[in-house]
């Protein structure tokens, strides 16, 4: 009965009498999930434009975070550094093309998964190589991010925002809609969701599969870039942020491999029940960090009812 | 020249079936199980044992386990670390609720404690599928690397939350622990490893191993001729979270020595699947050829720089290591998707009809 009751009555009962911690608690988880909507995003472009698994998205994160303040520190002005990024982020897209999809072309989906693999590895040794295995700041200041907070009292109580978080979410709003808009109304955009709906037709019609590679995956970098800095602010710069990569898998699994919205919704979903989770029920009951695996035991269970996702396309299978 | 056929008769199909069908083969691997068994044990350093031998031993069977998953019945598996860690932990408690009991017998029985674990984990792959599947392995990794950290009893209780191997013996000479030696590790290591990979061969040869294959190439398929999808499914998880169990009880027990729950994480996992893919998806032989690779690796890139003169620091290996072997995996898919055994195949079929090409 006890345990019953911390179970279903007493996190309840905390949310109730605090709920200005209760807010905290949920932007906070907010601003996570948007992260995690933002590499997932990456993720399905790739995918529904190639049907390619890209393990390699969340080191493209710390690898385009890291260049942008490697070149910072070695003396190049930030707002100069961005581009440079970009081209950096733009070369990666052409190597990754002609190096590893190119010869692949053909091969079955196990096989481009594991050379997205390879990729993660080369890139972090690489990476570890060039600019060092140590923690780096991100250049907020640089950048114009605003750095301060804004201090609220709903209820009678305190409710903190920080600016950075706030510029992070509007930042990834705008860039969502931005990419809709570019998926959806050009010329490029309609090129992509055609070889996403059937590579041999796309091509017959005179699509350039190797050049629609090389632009998602540049649009792949540059996602991976504006995740970077606003990661990289909340957390500092270092290869330990694969860990929060994988975070990325659940979200695309909850919200099936080829949806744009199912990125976005799975990952603030995941976001902020996890933190609920993590606050209400791991730390009193099970002793804490349980969000290390609570969004993939979430998106597991998901799956048992949903087996492509919540909004995945409808797996049709064929002998 | 050295592979001629000529002269070796099949009179029956047994004669065809037969483990070796070319004789040459049988002796090539009595010299390589004459180097395992006889000559690198006379010859070897203890460093080589620690540093070479026995890791090689150990990765080449949770290899073996997870290409009995991915490489025969074609459900990926990202969790190949936290079941090594149940077998390993299944192992510490075994052996210090029953000291009595013969090291051996604990060993073995600790993949049991994974096996359950993974079928366990395998359930969902009834219904999901390919990528998805991944996530339910991935859910393994995560929750129970979590729990090795959070139950204490796992550790019974110690402070620093790790697993330390006390000092167990049998047939009166030590085997575990920190009193033992290297050379009576490594023989240990491989009769269970020579053990093993032989059940292994001929599960993957047999009747299960046939059903395992067709449920790779498509499961549907396999379903419509008969066979019962969740039988094929379940016993891969089985059988092979029980040779990575008990390549996580050796990983320990044998070579480690001690282990955090850290040890067990993801990385642990890509290390074996990046053995299972350099070697080669569906094949026993290439899970050896791998983890031979992946071990020799770090060790090559450290002595190599020093003997031309290179200052070159540890971490820089490091990082030279985790750069290379992601090129190699590139390199080895794009050259040969199939991995290092298929390149011996190959070799070896050009050998049985040199000096012709055809």
């Amino acid at each position: 009965m006890d345990f019953l009751n911390s179970v279903f009555v007493k996190p309840f009962a905390d949310m109730v009498a605090a709920p200005d911690f209760l807010l905290q608690v949920l932007w906070e988880g907010l601003v996570a999930g948007v992260l995690y909507a933002l590499i997932a995003l990456g993720f399905v472009l790739i995918y529904k434009s190639s049907r390619i698994f890209n393990f390699a998205q969340g080191i493209m994160v710390v690898f385009a975070a890291l260049t942008l303040v490697g070149l910072h520190e070695k003396g190049v002005p930030a707002l100069l550094a961005l581009p440079l990024t970009l081209l950096v982020m733009y070369l990666l897209a052409v190597a990754v093309e002609r190096v590893v999809l190119r010869p692949l072309i053909n091969q079955p989906d196990m096989i481009l998964f594991m050379a997205t693999i390879g990729i993660t590895l080369f890139l972090i040794g690489f990476g570890e190589i060039i600019f060092g295995g140590e923690n780096k700041v991100m250049i907020t200041e640089a950048l114009y991010i605003p750095t301060g907070s804004f201090e609220f009292e709903p209820f009678g109580g305190f409710l903190l925002i920080e600016q950075k978080d706030l510029t992070a979410v509007v930042g990834a709003g705008v860039l969502v809609a931005v990419l809709l808009l570019f998926l959806n109304k050009s010329r490029i955009g309609r090129a992509i969701r055609a070889l996403g709906d059937d590579h041999q037709a796309a091509l017959s019609v005179g699509i350039s599969l190797s050049t629609i590679w090389v632009i998602v995956w540049f649009i792949a970098g540059v996602i991976a870039l504006a995740t970077g800095i606003v990661w990289g602010a909340r957390a500092g710069v270092s290869f330990a942020l694969e860990v929060i990569a994988y975070k990325a898998l659940p979200v695309l699994m909850l919200g099936g491999l080829e949806s744009v919205t199912g990125a976005i919704v799975g990952g603030l979903a995941i976001g902020i029940l996890e933190k609920l989770f993590e606050i209400y029920w791991g730390q009193p009951l099970l002793g804490g960090n349980t969000e290390s695996w609570f969004a993939f035991v979430l998106a597991l269970i998901v799956l048992l009812f949903r087996p492509q996702g919540l909004f995945g396309e409808r797996i049709i299978e064929r002998v | 020249m050295l592979y001629r056929t000529a002269g070796q008769f099949k009179t029956s199909y047994a004669a065809d079936h037969a483990l070796f069908p070319v004789r040459q083969d049988a002796w090539l691997l009595g010299v390589i199980l004459l180097f395992a068994f006889v000559i690198f044990p006379l010859t070897a350093s203890e460093f080589t044992f620690k540093a070479l031998l026995t890791p090689v031993l150990v990765y080449s069977l949770a290899a073996l386990g997870l290409n009995i998953l991915t490489g025969y019945a074609g459900q990926l598996s990202l969790g190949t670390g936290a079941f090594m860690g149940v077998g390993a932990y299944a192992c510490f408690k075994l052996i210090t609720i029953f000291p009595e009991m013969n090291v051996l017998v604990a060993i073995l029985a600790s993949g049991f404690f994974s096996a359950a674990v993974g079928v366990a984990f395998g359930l969902p792959s009834l219904r999901i599928k390919g990528f998805y599947l991944a996530i339910a392995t991935l859910a393994a990794q995560f929750f129970l690397v979590w729990l090795f950290e959070k139950w204490a009893w796992l550790c019974n209780y110690s402070s620093s939350g790790s697993i330390q191997v006390p000092t167990v013996e049998m047939f009166g000479t030590p085997v575990f622990g920190p009193n033992a030696l290297a050379i009576v590790q490594y023989y240990f290591v491989l009769g269970v490893v020579a053990l093993i990979t032989i059940a292994a061969i001929n599960i993957t040869r047999g009747r299960i191993g046939r059903m395992w294959k067709a449920v790779r190439d498509m499961d549907i398929a396999a379903e419509l001729v008969g066979i019962n999808l969740m039988k094929a499914k379940l016993s891969a998880f089985a059988v092979s979270s029980y040779v990575v169990g008990v390549a996580g009880a050796l990983f320990v027990f044998l070579w480690r020595g001690a282990a955090e729950p850290v040890a067990f994480d993801i990385a642990l996992s890509f290390r074996v699947l990046f053995i299972a893919i350099i070697g080669g998806l569906g094949s026993v032989l290439g899970n050896f050829l791998g983890a031979i690779l992946i071990v020799a690796l770090p060790v090559i890139l450290n002595t190599l720089p020093a003997t031309f003169g290179i200052p070159i620091s540890s971490a820089m290996v490091e990082h030279l290591n985790t750069m290379i072997v992601g090129a190699l995996i590139i390199a080895i898919l794009v050259i040969e998707p199939h991995g290092l055994a298929r390149f011996w195949q190959i070799i070896r079929e050009k050998l049985i009809m040199w000096p012709f090409p055809h």
